[in-house]
């Protein structure tokens, strides 16, 4: 099990009786990007909603930098960032009151919020938008924000599900290569999509299709010779 | 323990940026209590005796009757109105912040119902201090022996809204619980009429809200506003905090509730 990274073993959860995830297992290290593509229903929300602990499954195991989530979640939650699907800011408030707000909720003290948010909104070169309106922000930009609000308690682990969905080309190829920067620089990374021109060759790949792992390997040498896009398409035409 | 009360901090602190920023909401929160006390009451003052019962010691106008219940009617839409705002949280993905954080999820959401009831009781002073102006006053020191009255009776409402957030699945389906909870509790309560009237009329209305548990929250504000302690009040107004909370806690349990339908 990776001391900074995430591990899930024997993952299962289903919605009534709609089976959502079925026996998922994965392990990610740092100065790892590890891109989970899935299909739209594969079961990547599902996957993060447990991996944030929105939900808890009845079996199966979730470590997040070598804290497990479901003995101590303090800990585990204490090293994750995260950046969901679905925007969550507060848009009546400026991008420092949604900060602040966020670096309360994970315990930072008074004293050091300012220069974290400072900093995290300069490495994002957002650092003149401090004390605008999240909701005078582009979609870009909100995005940019909400991954500098992810960082700003300094995670081991960060977990990214569709970040980019409705942003403009210029914008995600942006985000997706900070991200990737992000991860050479030490962090263990977890992003969910179903984009393949967002994963690099070099980039960890995990495939999950109705809610199990198909697939697992560095990109470059799963996908061979043909286009990611090609290969992905194949792998999930049919059940598991 | 600084941590924690750093959450508390920022939970409040949001709660009241929101308040300051929706001015329509407190004057809307204000206006409702205010047409009940200057308008229905006038009307209904000579309809309406009062025989002297406790906590009153003289006769009292209908008016100075109904302060104690439109006080708890602030709280109450307040609750609701709180409820309605963790509902659309839920919907606008916010609720996901709060519940990611990693502090225990009761206290993340003791502080959010901690930070409405700070503000209802804002606008429950609001109230007394309009109705002041109209004469319509209480004894100067029950203003401040009513304040964890005041606290305990949003707290319990607050709770309330907090169990109905994690039942009701979209912003749509809140107009249901104005019908079936809202006006049900106030108008089947001590607030505009008391119980010894009611039974006059009919003792099982009478029974229905001698046990309506927003009765005891009214209750609780009258004796409070006139320096006394109902205890009976106290301990119902306690236990009904006590199961809403506990009931709300489950609702929002990652494992058990009904986050796992709707998240």
């Amino acid at each position: 099990m990776p001391t900074d990274g995430l591990a899930v073993t024997g993952l299962s959860f289903r919605y009534g009786s709609k089976v959502a995830l079925k026996g998922v297992g994965l392990e990610v290290g740092p100065k790892t990007f590890c891109a989970l593509l899935g299909p739209n229903g594969a079961g990547k929300s599902t996957l993060v909603a447990l991996l944030t602990r929105l939900l808890v499954a009845p079996t199966g195991d979730i470590a997040i930098a070598g804290h497990d989530l479901r003995r101590v979640p303090r800990k585990a939650l204490a090293e994750l960032g995260v950046v969901f699907q679905q925007p969550t800011l507060d848009l009546s408030m400026t991008v420092r009151q949604n900060l602040t707000y966020f670096a309360a909720l994970h315990g930072l003290s008074r004293a050091e919020i300012p220069g974290r948010i400072v900093s995290a909104l300069d490495k994002l070169s957002m650092g003149e938008r401090i004390d605008e309106k999240a909701g005078a922000l582009n979609g870009g930009h909100r995005r940019r924000m909400e991954l500098a609000r992810a960082l700003l308690h300094q995670p081991k682990v960060l977990l990214l599900d569709e970040p980019t969905v409705g942003l403009d080309a210029a914008t995600r190829a942006a985000i997706t290569a900070h991200v990737h920067d992000l991860a050479d620089q030490g962090l263990c990374v977890l992003w969910a999509t179903h984009l393949t021109d967002e994963v690099r060759d070099t980039d960890q790949l995990l495939v999950l299709h109705e809610g199990q792992i198909l697939t697992s390997g560095q990109c470059g040498e799963v996908r061979g010779n043909i286009s990611l896009s090609d290969w992905f398409l194949a792998q999930t035409a049919g059940p598991p | 323990m600084i941590a924690f009360w750093g959450v508390t901090r920022a939970v409040v602190g949001r709660e009241f940026l929101r308040f300051i920023q929706q001015r329509e909401r407190f004057f809307a929160a204000l206006v409702r209590p205010l047409v009940w006390l200057l308008i229905f009451a006038a009307g209904f003052r000579a309809a309406l005796g009062l025989s002297i019962a406790p906590p009153y010691q003289t006769y009292i106008t209908y008016e100075t009757y109904i302060v104690p219940g439109l006080c708890a009617m602030v709280l109450l839409f307040n609750g609701m109105q709180s409820s309605l705002s963790l509902v659309y949280d839920r919907e606008m993905g916010s609720m996901r912040l709060l519940l990611t954080s990693p502090f225990p999820r009761w206290w993340l959401l003791f502080c959010r119902l901690f930070g409405s009831t700070v503000i209802s009781i804002l606008q429950v002073y609001t109230f007394l201090a309009i109705a002041a102006a109209f004469g319509i006053t209480m004894p100067p020191l029950g203003y401040l022996a009513v304040l964890p009255g005041l606290m305990l009776g949003g707290l319990m409402l607050g709770a309330l809204g907090l169990l109905l957030s994690s039942i009701i699945k979209q912003l749509e389906n809140f107009a249901g619980v104005m019908n079936f909870v809202i006006f049900p509790m106030f108008f089947l309560s001590s607030a505009l009429y008391p119980l010894w009237r009611m039974a006059e009329s009919s003792p099982l209305l009478r029974d229905i809200c001698a046990i309506n548990p927003f009765t005891h929250v009214v209750e609780l504000i009258r004796f409070l506003l006139y320096l006394q302690l109902n205890f009976a009040a106290l301990g119902w107004v306690v236990f009904w905090t006590v199961v809403f909370a506990l009931a709300a806690l489950w609702g929002y349990d990652p494992a058990r509730g009904l986050m796992r339908k709707k998240t």
